[in-house]
């Protein structure tokens, strides 16, 4: 088998691959195809006949599978092993995975037990050189590992000069989804279970698991709604609900405002949350730190409510209402009732 | 049962309240000039293990923390809340340390500590937000991890059973012990500190702290073991220089940049009816809603 390639940990839940693992897959098809090697997958998993269909649009060279029942739900060691063991044998140049709960339970494990570095939530990854300030030793092509850092302050660029594979995880929507070729066909390599995971591994056990489809989905919204701190209530959040439920839109909400029990996690909008890239992001009571910023600020038309005139996310908005949220919004509700149509 | 209980805990840069000075010419944080506090995600996984102690009594939780010297603050703070001792793991060669290098320092210092039953400690630190260093310790010491954990449900027979708080749900785990978990934000908040023992502890003190003290003091903490806080070194925890600090980082810190985000010209509208009718209508007619 060639080395040196570049490999995506795919999540696969009820038949279906995780939009994070098809966004990775695209960003990895460009990084390879800029090093000139291949792109892999990995599913590990039970029942992945035919998972392959649903990867070789991306570009997809070359696809692991390894499938048991007992790799499925997730568990961290056999997963862990799996990777660890075929690493030893392929050994990739990058490694990408999901910044979700299972590819930031083991990336780590992966990478501690292989010593290789990992970054975890980068928000960018390019292909680029470096230059040991130290030492002098010269670099070529190495994954710029893109992230922020310090709360959102900074923006670092890391690198592993040294060490293999490069690891990096990313969040879902930070990358774009996109085909590459809807008729790409690459190569199948089945592996043997028996021959990664040994029975030690599955040393935890899933006693009860409650697994619901996200029923937000403020990532594919055109048009958002979204509250932070200044929304000032649980309450007054209700009042954005009812401008979503005008607009047709979802409704979002700042670190801040998740922070005080205002909405769920799940409707977090930034850095440590979703990135979103709507038509219409309405921003209600939120003063715009830099991590909810990074998160939003490709939206196509951005309204900033605040009774702040100066609050920071009113400079990249384009339109500004200076008033209160509870006052703003009813208005816009009322109007657009009575003018759409 | 009584039990080891391990705490990992990190002092962190409040970094909500960021100045200008707050990174190094190397990249790497300059965190003498921030506020300092305890990481909050450590304090919902002391409040698990305080839990654990209160259904086991005669166990010790023991916070561990690498950092500066003054890291010792967050120890006594964890003793004022329920803990019974700390060590900081501090020294000159420990710095500059990326997620791998930090968690094989850790390791080897639990290892040193030895008998432990169970390791708790936060998801993610807020200044860095990898949550990469919990299950590294985890994979150093070739024990099982449990992490965005949010409930430690039962701990019998040697096996605990955890409530994991994941995106789109909830699972329930059972890990043999000892283990490591990491505890989510969406855990119980830790209880607040208690005024006999705030009383009790406030002379506790790590050696690079007994300086500071008056003599009066000093004798203090000479006759009563219990205030005598714990540092330790990379040597005396038997580190391997070439696994520790920025030699041992396989990560390395290429540039920092600040972020500067592109300001549009905005349109600023009043509150007023009008103003907002007017701004519907044109969203309206430009297909953006409707």
């Amino acid at each position: 088998m060639d080395k040196n390639n570049l490999i995506v940990y795919c999540e696969f839940e009820d038949g279906k691959v995780a939009d994070v693992s098809l966004e990775l897959l695209t960003k990895g098809r460009q990084l390879a195809s800029k090093l000139g090697v291949k792109l892999e997958a990995i599913v590990i998993g039970d029942n992945l006949d035919k998972v392959e269909e649903q990867l070789f649009p991306y570009g997809v060279d070359r696809v692991y599978k390894v499938s048991d029942k007992r790799l499925y739900p997730y568990t961290t060691n056999p997963h862990a092993a799996v990777l660890i063991n075929l690493f030893k044998e392929i050994e990739p140049q990058i490694c990408l995975m999901g910044a979700t709960c299972i590819g930031r339970d083991l990336g780590p494990r992966v990478s501690s037990c292989l010593h290789s570095g990992l970054t975890a939530d980068c928000t960018s990854l390019e292909i680029g050189d470096h230059k040991d300030v130290k030492t002098g030793k010269e670099y070529t092509d190495l994954l710029y590992q893109i992230r922020p850092a310090f709360g959102g302050n900074i923006v670092a660029t890391i690198v592993n000069p040294e060490c293999r594979p490069q690891m990096a995880t990313v969040r879902e929507g930070v990358m774009k989804k996109e085909v590459f070729d809807a008729a790409h066909k690459g190569e199948v390599v089945d592996l043997d279970p028996s021959k990664y995971v040994s029975d030690e591994d599955f040393v935890v056990e899933i006693i009860d698991r409650h697994i619901e489809k996200s029923k937000i989905n403020i990532k594919n919204s055109p048009i958002i709604v979204a509250g932070g701190y200044g929304v000032g209530s649980k309450e007054n959040f209700d009042l954005l609900y009812d401008l979503a439920n005008t607009l047709g839109a979802e409704v979002g909400a700042s670190r801040a405002a998740v922070d005080a029990g205002f909405t769920e996690h799940a409707r977090q909008i930034g850095q440590t949350g979703v990135t979103v890239r709507p038509k219409l992001y309405i921003a209600c009571g939120i003063s715009g730190q830099i991590q909810h910023i990074a998160g939003m600020q490709d939206s196509s038309i951005i309204i900033s409510i605040n009774n702040d005139p100066n609050a920071p996310i009113n400079t990249i908005a384009d339109y500004v209402i200076t008033g209160n949220v509870e006052d703003v919004v009813p208005k816009l509700i009322k109007y657009y009732k009575k003018n759409s149509k | 049962m009584s039990l080891n209980i391990i705490v990992l805990a990190k002092q962190v840069p409040d970094t909500r309240n960021v100045g200008k000075d707050a990174m190094k010419e190397d990249g790497t944080i300059n965190r003498a000039a921030l506020p300092a506090i305890f990481n909050p995600e450590d304090l919902n996984a002391l409040e698990q293990a305080l839990h654990l102690k209160d259904a086991n009594p005669g166990s010790t939780i023991t916070l561990l923390t690498m950092g500066l010297p003054r890291a010792a603050e967050i120890i006594r703070e964890a003793i004022y809340r329920g803990a019974d001792s700390g060590i900081v793991l501090t020294d000159r060669v420990l710095g500059g340390a990326d997620t791998l290098a930090t968690s094989y320092s850790l390791a080897q210092a639990v290892k040193k500590f030895g008998n432990y039953d169970i390791i708790l400690g936060g998801r993610q630190a807020i200044d860095g937000d990898t949550a990469q260093v919990g299950p590294q310790i985890a994979e150093k010491l070739g024990i099982p991890q449990v992490t965005y954990a949010e409930e430690i449900l039962d701990l019998k027979d040697g096996f605990v059973t955890v409530k994991r708080r994941l995106e789109n749900g909830v699972e329930t785990v059972k890990a043999p012990l000892p283990c490591v978990v990491t505890v989510n934000g969406s855990a119980a908040d830790c209880r607040p500190r208690n005024a006999m023992r705030v009383q009790k502890y406030k002379f506790a003190v790590s050696p690079s702290e007994v300086a500071k003290l008056t003599d009066r003091q000093k004798e203090i903490v000479e006759n009563r073991p219990y205030l005598q806080l714990q540092e330790w070194g990379a040597a005396f925890v038997d580190a391997d220089p070439e696994q520790i600090g920025f030699a041992g980082s396989p990560t390395k810190v290429k540039s920092i940049e600040n972020v500067v985000f592109t300001a549009k010209e905005s349109r600023v509208l009043d509150d007023d009816d009008a103003a907002i009718e007017d701004l519907v209508k044109e969203l309206i007619a430009n297909h953006t809603i409707g």
